[in-house]
């Protein structure tokens, strides 16, 4: 009896301190994970500020040893960009996503959803090559537009999964009341089930646009780089992001400050694009989901 | 008891020769699957032009699936049928759904406005969806049929709100409003006030009286005193078939089926 | 019906309740509708230009795999097999051999692998199954901001933080620990796997964490509740969730495998590049992307080119079998909870 309730008594310390000593592990995780973050966060912002001045925003970059100047057409140059992918994304995943909820109940549906999630996967080092191969071969030079392709590429299956689950979202008796009235179910998928879903997808495509932002691997060969004010989209174009990195490796000390306020530069843009798409999306009326 | 007696040995054809007046919409053999489980069994019945016909039975019965049929909605979830509906000499096989179904409104058991739309659009979703987009008309189509529908004084100074605002009762009417406004002949109610407290159901039901003078009407309920108060005509469902059609007066005070009697006193379902 | 009183309204809505009808009665005759069967052209229309993108995309995908294929042709000739078990990339005398980056890009995603599992999977723990709600949200919120930051910036803080930090105080600490290890010899750049390897470790945490926590959420409450009611602590029910949702979870982690085997500028900027096998976490590497990004532009002859671009469609293959079979793994556990009726 007595070592009966000895194993007892043990077996429920020796519970109990698991259980304690588990739990703590999963909360230090979590603190661990966020670590990295408020680093990041931090160093980007302290050592961003020191250059971050009018001229960041309005001159082109000087050349190796001359201080000042500033990154205007890389900005300009990133939110090119990212237009072209959207201009080519946003539309393709759209559709290709309204199609998976609204026609897509057979193997072909079933196929283009498993292979999206794939191309969610594909490398967008990948991505650029497949760019390069389709778009600058052919045109003989790299250029802006071959970068928006590659940005496009990367931006589909965010939006089209996206687009996908928030119109599944929206209740079968919506587009039951619409049919009932005599309105034909395209008109009804456009301009009450989109647009109740409208929220949820303009989320997705925000991710997509954010995200495309602050790619770089896929423009080192597409949109190159460009030292000098360019807004065409046949001829190469600086970014933000390639900036950053060719700064970054660079062994000149100024050239390595300002890539560091173009780190704080990308987050701000970042941000502003999400709080500009926030308030163009904010809709009239609640949507009951 | 002695008339069920009665009548239980009699055997009676399973429409009574009845003066229905004008006929509307003329179902014949209709049977209704999904897959291949048959939902409606072969079922035949006339529906009066601008009367209300009251379809009851349990759950599952089938109701649903017959209201669906006749406005091609049964399609929508994958459904199909035999047999034949006839409205006004055509097949409603035959006609556009889309546009059968502009013929033939709707009215569901939850209430369902478009969220996104404002009391006005909601109203006129049907005409404006369409293409019909003359402004001062639609106003003048708004105020009619939210009056005709007994809501205008409760709403007109929200018409710009969100229909999903309004409370269930209210998000009902707008219901019954919008499905008025694109002028149909038929209106199909799926127990329209199931989903409702008393005082909104009895304002339903008071509509339903108003607005048979101009429709025909036809409301599945589960609510048997609802049938008897609203109705002019009744239809018993039971497991898919049609068991017994009759004047509602009848049907509640002599039913000429045993299954009937059963049901309507409480007995199973 | 008093909408009909009205001359002016009636007569509008009469005149177009009979166009509608007119149209409708047209639309049943044309030739088009005798073909596609009873339906509203509009529809058919509608239907046909959204499988038009679904079609698209679907191309996209076949055709990235062909399009790389058919641009590496020179190097897959001339190579065969050897591309990827030949250790010389040497663009001077033309030899492509791959075994170097296939190598870096391996060991340094496992490395980061085994700092990431472990954490990802607490965090996911600590979302899922202990934190109160009140908690959760914003966590997860911050986690998920962790995914949001450019690859590039962490390879920024990677070059001016991390790697000093590894160079001065790290690396000579463990060589000092470790003098005669065979993991970390060689002198201490900061540059090299290790670097990589923990910044590849900090890029997958969000996704293993994010996905791993979406399982564990699949698993219904029933089960939860059956575990407390039989007197098991809180770790206990834990320990019962996650042999529930194993499948799920390895599935998780393959994918941040797949993650950080793609991932190109945060290890370009820290792993030193350097074509060669060590088996020192000291020594500087090279993955595949990091391989393609920094000589891509510069490559002067064909099949100096297309040897890059063969190396992106291995990259491409091998992470497509990695998602696939973690997509599966996934997709299964989730699956499970939706379809029983538990």
């Amino acid at each position: 009896m007595e070592i009966k309730s000895n194993i007892k008594k043990f077996s429920f310390y020796r519970r109990k301190t698991a259980n304690v000593i588990m739990l703590s592990l999963s909360l230090l995780a979590a603190l661990v994970t966020l670590a990295p973050l408020i680093f990041i966060f931090y160093y980007t912002i302290s050592k961003g500020i020191a250059h971050l001045n009018v001229d960041f925003f309005t001159k082109l970059p000087t050349p190796v040893g001359e201080p000042g100047g500033g990154m205007v057409n890389g900005i300009v140059g990133t939110l090119i960009l990212v237009a072209i992918g959207g201009g080519i994304g946003i539309p393709v995943g759209i559709f290709t996503g309204t199609y998976l909820s609204e026609f897509g109940h057979n193997k072909f549906g079933a196929v283009v959803r498993f292979l999206t999630d794939v191309l969610s996967g594909v490398p967008s080092i990948v991505v650029g090559v497949v760019a390069y191969t389709l778009v600058v071969v052919p045109m003989k030079h790299f250029s802006a537009l071959a970068g928006g392709v590659a940005l496009a590429i990367l931006m589909i299956p965010t939006i089209t999964r996206t687009t996908e689950e928030m119109i599944k979202l929206v209740p079968q008796s919506f587009r039951e009341a619409g049919l009932a009235l005599g309105i034909p179910k395209w008109k009804i998928t456009l301009m009450v089930v989109l647009k109740t879903a409208w929220k949820g997808i303009a989320t997705g495509i925000l991710l997509g646009l954010s995200r495309a932002a602050g790619e770089t691997a896929p423009l080192l060969f597409t949109a190159l780089d460009n030292r000098f004010w360019s807004t065409n989209i046949f001829q190469p174009i600086a970014s933000l992001t390639v900036y950053i990195y060719t700064y970054a490796s660079a062994p000149y000390k100024d050239w390595n400050d300002q890539a560091w306020t173009a780190a704080l530069v990308l987050i701000i843009l970042i941000s502003l694009l999400s709080l500009i798409f926030r308030i163009i999306t904010r809709s009239k009326y609640k949507t009951t989901n | 008891m002695e008339i069920i007696e009665q009548v239980k040995t009699e055997s009676v054809p399973k429409n009574i020769p009845m003066d229905l007046g004008h006929v509307k919409i003329s179902v014949q053999d209709l049977s209704a699957f999904f897959g291949k489980t048959k939902v409606i069994k072969n079922v035949s019945i006339d529906i009066p032009e601008k009367k209300v016909l009251a379809i009851i039975g349990p759950s599952g019965c089938g109701k649903s699936t017959f209201l669906r049929s006749i406005n091609r909605m049964h399609e929508v979830a994958r459904g199909t049928i035999t047999g034949k509906i006839i409205i006004d000499d055509e097949d409603v096989m035959k006609i556009d759904p889309v546009y059968l179904r502009r013929k033939i409104g709707m009215v569901f058991q939850k209430p369902n406005p478009f969220p996104t739309m404002s009391v006005f659009n909601n109203v006129v979703a049907g005409l404006k969806l369409n293409g019909f987009r003359n402004r001062k008309a639609l106003k003048e189509i708004v105020e009619k049929t939210l009056k005709q529908a007994a809501l205008w004084d409760e709403v007109k100074d929200m018409l710009n709100k969100s229909g999903a605002a309004l409370s269930g009762g209210q998000q009902q009417r707008l219901c019954i409003a919008r499905t008025i406004a694109v002028n149909p002949e038929v209106i199909l109610m799926d127990e329209p006030a199931s989903a409702l407290d008393p005082i909104s159901t009895a304002k339903i039901e008071e509509l339903i009286f108003e607005l048979k003078k101009d429709y025909t009407i036809v409301i599945v309920t589960h609510n048997m005193q609802q049938a008897a108060r609203v109705s002019d005509y009744t239809a018993f469902f039971y497991m898919g078939e049609l068991v017994e059609f009759n004047d509602t007066k009848k049907m509640f005070t002599a039913p000429s089926k045993k299954q009937t009697e059963d049901y309507i006193t409480g007995r199973f379902g | 019906m008093e909408i009909v009183k009205e001359s002016d309204t009636h007569k509008k809505l009469q005149d177009y309740f009979r166009k509608s009808r007119e149209k409708a009665g047209a639309s049943r005759k044309t030739f088009l509708t005798k073909i596609l069967g009873n339906n509203n052209l509009g529809d058919i229309f509608f239907e046909r230009l959204t499988l038009l993108f679904a079609v698209l995309v679907f191309l996209l995908i076949i055709f990235m795999g062909w399009e790389m294929y058919s641009h590496s042709i020179l190097s897959i000739r001339k190579f065969g097999w050897g591309f990827i078990t030949s250790t010389t990339w040497d663009p001077y005398s033309q030899v492509f051999g791959a075994l170097p980056m296939i190598y870096g890009t391996l060991v340094s995603s496992f490395l980061g692998l085994i700092i990431a599992v472990p954490l990802g999977i607490g965090v996911a723990i600590f979302l899922a199954e202990l934190a109160p709600s009140w908690l959760e949200k914003p966590l997860s919120f911050l986690t998920e901001l962790l995914a949001g930051i450019p690859s590039v910036i962490y390879g920024l803080w990677g070059i001016f933080v991390l790697v000093p930090w590894l160079r001065d105080t790290v690396e000579p600490f463990l060589q000092n620990e470790f003098p005669n290890s065979f993991l970390f010899q060689g002198a201490p750049y900061g540059f090299g796997m290790l670097a990589a390897a923990i910044i590849l470790s900090i890029m997958v945490l969000p996704i293993i964490s994010s996905i791993s926590r979406d399982i564990l959420k699949s698993v219904p409450n029933s089960q939860r509740e059956a575990a407390y009611a039989l007197g098991a602590t809180k770790w206990e029910v834990t320990k019962i969730i996650l042999s529930y949702a194993k499948s799920g979870l390895l599935g998780a982690v393959i994918l941040g495998l797949g993650r950080a085997i793609g991932e190109t500028m945060a290890v370009t900027m820290v792993i030193g590049n350097r074509p060669q096998i060590s088996t020192s976490l000291l020594d500087p590497g090279y993955t595949m992307a990091s391989l393609i990004a920094n000589e891509f532009t510069e490559a002067a002859s064909e099949l100096y080119l297309n040897s890059l671009i063969e190396l992106a469609l291995v990259l491409f293959v091998i992470t497509i079998i990695i998602n696939i079979f973690a997509r599966l793994l996934v997709w299964s556990t989730e699956r499970k909870w939706k379809l029983s009726p538990i």
